[in-house]
């Protein structure tokens, strides 16, 4: 969790804030103090509850900046998909009430030092390219989901593209990691049988899992 | 101060709603399940026909102690009600009912995002019951959960993107201006689809695995009393009443009907979403509860795939009208 939201938000009249602007700084700074609760609590559930509230803060935000869908999107993904992958994984493990003493790292001033160059460099970055460009709130929304699709799609096609691409391989890779740790479970395409000839003992498999069914 | 006045009385209004339809349908379920059944149910609660009995599990609720287990999680255990209910009533203000500016809460541009993405966080207060009850068949139910949200969070949201690319816009209201009564058979399947994921979302019989009481007593809920426990059960019912009415917009058309569609528009959003909420009631009473591993084949060999088919046919049929 970086904190560049709240330093992206510096106002062009900075010294008269309106009220969208003030708002867009109190939200920041529980965004803020939400992500930094979920990085040092000792309570691995309750890291994954703020890390909600960091998250949809992170929405508010964008709605703020009139970006409706990119907002609704974010609760959908990250909100509603992500952190219950993360609590299901949680659950699934180990998931204890109370302090898990575990649950440090001794690698937590590295940590800290890689977060704040992370952060130092987006901001840095950030800022540097959109020095001149306000978004005008005053206007008609310039986040809608029309405004966002017809940009998405006219300016933006290829690196979209490419991202799902990405995201196709990412799925294949997992389809193949979960496939081959049941190596011999079914013995159809040519790549299982590779599988099967570098996996040990596949013959029970098949027999127990016809039981099961 | 106008405006002011408008925000406020449109904010009644849907806390109105919110606080009355859950209760009809569960009044409804109770009638509909113990006429199916053959059996009588309280029938002596305020004389005619046991209607008041709603009323006195009402009070019975709010009279019970309000307990937290000893090794619980105090807080989120105590926050979890209010995660699994707000976010239905969030959704509520997006529905409308009737064609007029008056007859949704507020007309969203990005709706259908809006009400998908704030459903889905209702589940995260299953999820932290689950947990924060230190107890296993709690963290079983809540297990199961998520397990169930992750399989059918994907065949509803393609449903939805499929009416959607429809009607060229993701705003409720927008789609149904767009609507058209062939729309019906156009975007069936997807309708099955959505209706089916939206039931494995709320938990509903059949998919009711999560809250199983022959299994894992109650799931998640299991360490709950009094008006907590309350307000899960009223949760589960406002869930009904906003599957039933955003199927109602998204794929039956809303307040289009066959005949006096004007100014009476919102009887017919209103008919279509009660016959909903009958079908949900219905299954609840004539189907077995799938099992944890036939629930997750369905979503993923079943419902997948016929949304992505439904996807594939509305893109074909929307660039050969167009």
């Amino acid at each position: 969790m970086s904190p560049a939201p709240i330093l992206a938000a510096a106002p062009h009249g900075f010294l008269s804030p309106t009220g969208v602007e003030i708002a867009f700084l109190l939200v920041g700074l529980v965004t803020f103090g939400a992500a930094l609760i979920t990085v040092t609590t000792r309570q691995l559930v309750h890291a994954a509850l703020w890390l909600v509230v960091a998250l949809g803060g992170l929405a508010v935000e964008y709605l703020l900046l009139t970006a409706e869908f990119i907002a609704w999107v974010q609760v959908l993904i990250y909100v509603g998909s992500v952190v219950v992958l993360l609590l299901f994984g949680l659950m699934l493990t180990r998931a204890p009430i109370g302090r898990s003493p575990d649950a440090d790292s001794g690698n937590r001033w590295a940590a800290l030092a890689v977060a704040v160059a992370a952060a130092v460099a987006l901001v840095w970055v950030v800022a540097d390219a959109f020095r001149t460009t306000w978004i005008d709130l005053t206007g008609p929304a310039a986040g809608t989901t029309h405004v966002t699709g017809a940009s998405l799609f006219r300016y933006w096609v290829l690196p979209f593209e490419a991202l799902s691409v990405l995201l196709l391989a990412a799925l294949v890779g997992a389809i193949v990691l979960s496939r081959k740790a049941r190596a011999g479970e079914d013995a159809g395409t040519g790549a299982d049988d590779r599988d099967e000839a570098a996996g040990a003992t596949p013959a029970p498999v098949p027999a127990q899992k016809d039981g099961a069914r | 101060m106008n405006g002011a006045l408008d925000v406020a009385l449109r904010l009644v209004a849907v806390f109105l709603v919110f606080l009355v339809f859950p209760l009809v349908v569960g009044q409804t379920e109770h009638k509909v399940m113990a006429h199916m059944q053959g059996r009588l149910g309280p029938m002596y609660a305020g004389g005619f026909h046991g209607w008041a009995q709603l009323v006195a599990d009402g009070v019975k609720f709010a009279q019970k102690e309000d307990v937290v287990p000893a090794q619980a999680d105090r807080r989120v255990f105590q926050l979890a009600p209010a995660v699994a209910l707000l976010p239905y009533l969030l959704v509520l203000l997006v529905i409308p009912i009737g064609p007029s500016e008056g007859a949704v809460g507020q007309a969203l541009d990005a709706g259908v995002f809006f009400a998908l993405a704030v459903m889905g966080v209702g589940v995260l207060g299953s999820l932290m019951a689950g947990w924060a009850s230190a107890n296993k068949f709690s963290l079983l139910g809540g297990l199961r959960t998520a397990a169930q949200l992750l399989a059918y969070e994907l065949p509803m949201l393609l449903a939805a993107a499929s009416v959607a690319m429809a009607a060229g816009t993701v705003s409720l209201p927008g789609i149904l201006y767009a609507f058209h009564w062939w729309w019906l058979p156009w975007q069936l399947i997807g309708a099955v689809v959505f209706f089916v994921a939206g039931l494995a979302e709320l938990q509903r019989p059949p998919f009711d695995m999560p809250v199983a009481d022959s299994e894992i007593i109650f799931g998640a809920y299991t360490e709950y009393t009094g008006l907590r426990f309350a307000l899960f059960l009223l949760a589960e019912y406002a869930g009904i009443v906003v599957l039933c009415g955003l199927t109602t917009v998204l794929f039956l058309g809303g307040w289009h009907g066959p005949w006096g569609a004007d100014g009476l528009g919102w009887v017919w959003t209103l008919l279509k979403a009660a016959i909903l909420a009958f079908v949900v009631i219905w299954l609840r009473v004539t189907y077995p509860r799938l099992r944890e591993d036939q629930l997750q084949k369905l979503s993923w060999t079943l419902l997948v795939p016929l949304s992505l088919a439904q996807i594939a046919l509305t893109g074909i049929v929307k660039v050969v009208i167009s």
